[in-house]
């Protein structure tokens, strides 16, 4: 009994990583380049999901859909004006740079605005936990939204980018920057869509993210946000399925780690799963191992 | 080509210069205004030596370190709270020996890099003894150059054993391994389980002290330890692993020995898998009702060690209680509640040691080490408050229980 309930807890943990995982590997899969500030905005989302509720009374599902078009802004608002200019640059290493960077100053900025108090995230997920097996199971309702979600979402994505003109372009622009922009696709625009969806994504994350565990300061997106990295490379970065995979897989054994092994060790040996991993298969459990042309 | 470079020496200049001036005047004026500091305190300094006592004098210069922002916020802001409000009754009551005393509270964001910076610019202030740090590593942080520079410290509530590992430095709380055996005995005492549950934080000095002493205390008490948990900095969100263990070894109580951050998301997670054993803590619970937005449902019948217990019907922590609130709106905790006694207790060894605002702080530190061991103040955290040359006060425990969101103390 109790291994199942582990393997629960280790599902809902990880669906918390996959759908943080989701908007990495998206963003990377299309533009090349890792976004760190990722689980920042995550945070920011949940904080203005908290002040719409708490000082603007709005309803959850309308403070929710506040905290999607305003991360969506802010992840536009941050491609154009620290990413672009950076996006020719010799170094990729640059871009990164830059990223972390952004991920300071978006912490930093909510520590002057909210303070550095941790506050309680009430949750916003409407639905009851389900009890199984005479109480001795229970499955939250967050955790059933959360999973529900990652697929929705999974599969929303890998529609979008299979059957819409935009989706198409985010292949084409993936695969080859310049020969797309030959082809007439605006580059540009292409890109900042596409972190217009991750950073909605990332909203959608840090609400799901807060509600699961109920508790939010400045730095709360930070350790998430390197675990769904993880997450994602273990998955095969680029790959909408693998983060799914990969965020689950990371949370059992977080969770496995701790119940069987040594509570003490639970991350290492997470990060020592990923090495094997890694070495077997470089690209991920469902990346693509593509061979360079020279 | 000529003309370009001719430009980019030009600008080099200019910025140079605009660097310098910017040092210079800055320097300057930190300067200037040490200077003017300094001097005014050696002139009230002498002041107070020539008429020794008189209400003319100079000022007693106590520094305070603690987090007012960061994670251990909470704390921080009552024991500031707490050491004002006990300077102001002083002052207001003539001071010590007619001489008032001046506080500073620098902020450390419960950083121990940050304790230390704040240490140096309370010295450079002029500090003659220090009531910090609130919290425990960046307070074995500053015991280290406080005890190289012999500055008398005092911390309200740093519990590591390693705060007071020197002869300057002293402390009102106590330590992690008092609470963690205090904790069991009191357990065991009380016959509250016979199947206790531990969950630590195995990447923290605080939480790890009180297990260790927990554990060793255990053996001597009539209850069997079913699950001894840990958890670390990286992964302290998710419980449920360690909450499962406790609810499958059968657990009647839970001891969680860290701090209330992370215990009011144990709690919520406990009721989410509907597992109602006993919740017992340490000091660092206490704060847990002021997490903004948190159930306070969820706390009811918590139960934590406190040396303070503010619905106490004793005359004095009544009327610290009224005091405090009309000072600062709400109800202090025990950590107020230490800076309170703490700056007392500074007040009583000042006199016991005959203390002057015009001594060097080292001379202060030799006095003030001596006379503590020689008082006994009546505080708010505890009757006949007496200090060891070791640093650790003795004094009872008390244990709080919450009960419909209020504190309510344990015959």
């Amino acid at each position: 009994m109790s291994f199942i309930s582990y393997l629960v807890n280790g599902i809902s943990l990880g669906s918390v990583y996959a759908i943080i995982a989701l908007g990495y590997t998206m963003v990377y899969g299309i533009a090349k380049m890792l976004n760190f500030a990722h689980g920042d905005v995550i945070m920011v989302g949940a904080y203005v999901v908290m002040t719409a509720i708490a000082s603007g009374g709005l309803p959850p599902a309308a403070a929710v859909l506040l905290a999607v078009v305003f991360c969506t802004i802010l992840g536009v608002v941050i491609e154009s004006v620290a990413y672009r200019p950076l996006l020719n640059a010799a170094s990729s290493l640059a871009v990164l740079i830059t990223a972390i960077g952004v991920s300071y100053l978006l912490q930093n900025v909510a520590l002057l605005v909210f303070g550095a108090n941790t506050k309680s995230f009430s949750s916003v997920v409407p639905v009851p936990a389900l009890v199984l097996a005479g109480g001795s199971l229970t499955i939250s309702g967050e955790t059933i939204v959360t999973i529900v979600s990652c697929i929705v979402i999974m599969a929303g994505l890998t529609l979008f980018i299979k059957k819409t003109k935009a989706g198409q372009a985010m292949l084409a622009v993936s695969e080859d920057k310049g020969a797309a922009q030959l082809m007439g696709i605006n580059v540009n625009g292409t890109i900042a869509l596409t972190f217009a969806i991750g950073s909605a994504l990332a909203a959608v994350a840090g609400v799901l993210l807060c509600s699961a565990y109920p508790s939010l300061n400045p730095y709360t997106g930070a350790m998430p946000g390197i675990k769904a990295f993880v997450a994602a490379v273990f998955g095969g970065i680029g790959s909408i399925p693998g983060a799914l995979i990969g965020g689950i897989l990371l949370g059992v054994i977080e969770i496995f780690g701790k119940a069987y092994i040594s509570s003490q060790m639970a991350d290492a040996i997470v990060f020592g799963v990923l090495i094997i991993v890694l070495i077997v298969k470089p690209a991920g459990i469902l990346g693509k191992n593509i061979q360079e042309k020279v | 080509m000529k003309m370009r470079k001719v430009m980019s020496a030009l600008l080099v200049a200019a910025m140079t210069t605009a660097l310098m001036t910017g040092c210079g005047s800055g320097s300057g004026s930190s300067d200037s205004g040490a200077a003017s500091d300094s001097g005014s305190t050696a002139d009230t300094g002498s002041d107070s030596a020539e008429d020794s006592g008189s209400d003319e004098g100079g000022k007693f210069k106590i520094g305070g370190i603690g987090p007012v922002t960061g994670g251990a916020a909470v704390y921080g802001e009552a024991v500031k709270n707490g050491a004002e409000l006990a300077v102001k009754e002083i002052n207001e009551a003539g001071g010590i020996d007619g001489v008032e005393i001046d506080f500073n509270y620098q902020d450390d964001e419960h950083d121990p890099e940050k304790a230390v910076n704040a240490y140096n610019t309370l010295k450079d202030w002029g500090m003659q003894a220090l009531l910090g740090t609130v919290t425990s590593a960046p307070c074995v942080a500053v015991s280290e150059v406080s005890q190289a520079d012999n500055m008398f410290m005092l911390t309200p509530s740093g519990t590591a054993v390693e705060c007071v590992q020197y002869d300057n430095a002293f402390r009102v709380c106590f330590s992690d391994p008092m609470q963690g055996l205090e904790s069991a005995k009191y357990i065991g005492e009380n016959g509250l389980a016979k199947k206790v549950a531990v969950i630590y934080d195995s990447s923290d000095v605080y939480s790890t002290g009180i297990y260790e002493a927990f554990a060793k205390e255990a053996e001597n008490q009539d209850f069997e330890i079913v699950a001894a948990e840990a958890f670390t900095a990286e992964a302290k969100t998710d419980f449920s692993v360690q909450l499962q263990k406790a609810k499958d070894g059968g657990a009647e109580l839970v001891f969680l020995p860290f701090y209330y951050t992370e215990a009011s998301l144990v709690l919520k997670q406990a009721a989410g898998m509907n597992f109602t054993p006993i919740f017992f803590g340490c000091d660092g619970m206490d704060g847990i009702l002021a997490v903004e937005g948190f159930d306070v449902e969820l706390a009811n019948n918590l139960m934590f060690m406190s040396p303070f217990t503010p619905t106490s019907e004793d005359e004095a922590i009544q009327k610290f209680v009224k005091d405090y609130d009309a000072a600062y709106g709400g109800t202090p905790n025990q950590f107020a509640a230490d800076a309170y006694d703490g700056i007392y207790a500074i007040k009583a060894a000042i006199e016991e040691g005959g203390v002057t605002s015009d001594m060097a702080p080292s001379d202060v530190c030799d006095a003030m080490k001596a006379a503590m061991v020689e008082i006994s103040i009546d505080g708010v955290t505890a009757k006949g408050l007496t200090w060891e040359a070791s640093g650790e006060p003795s004094k009872e425990p008390m244990v709080v229980k919450i009960e419909n969101g209020d504190y309510a103390v344990v015959e």
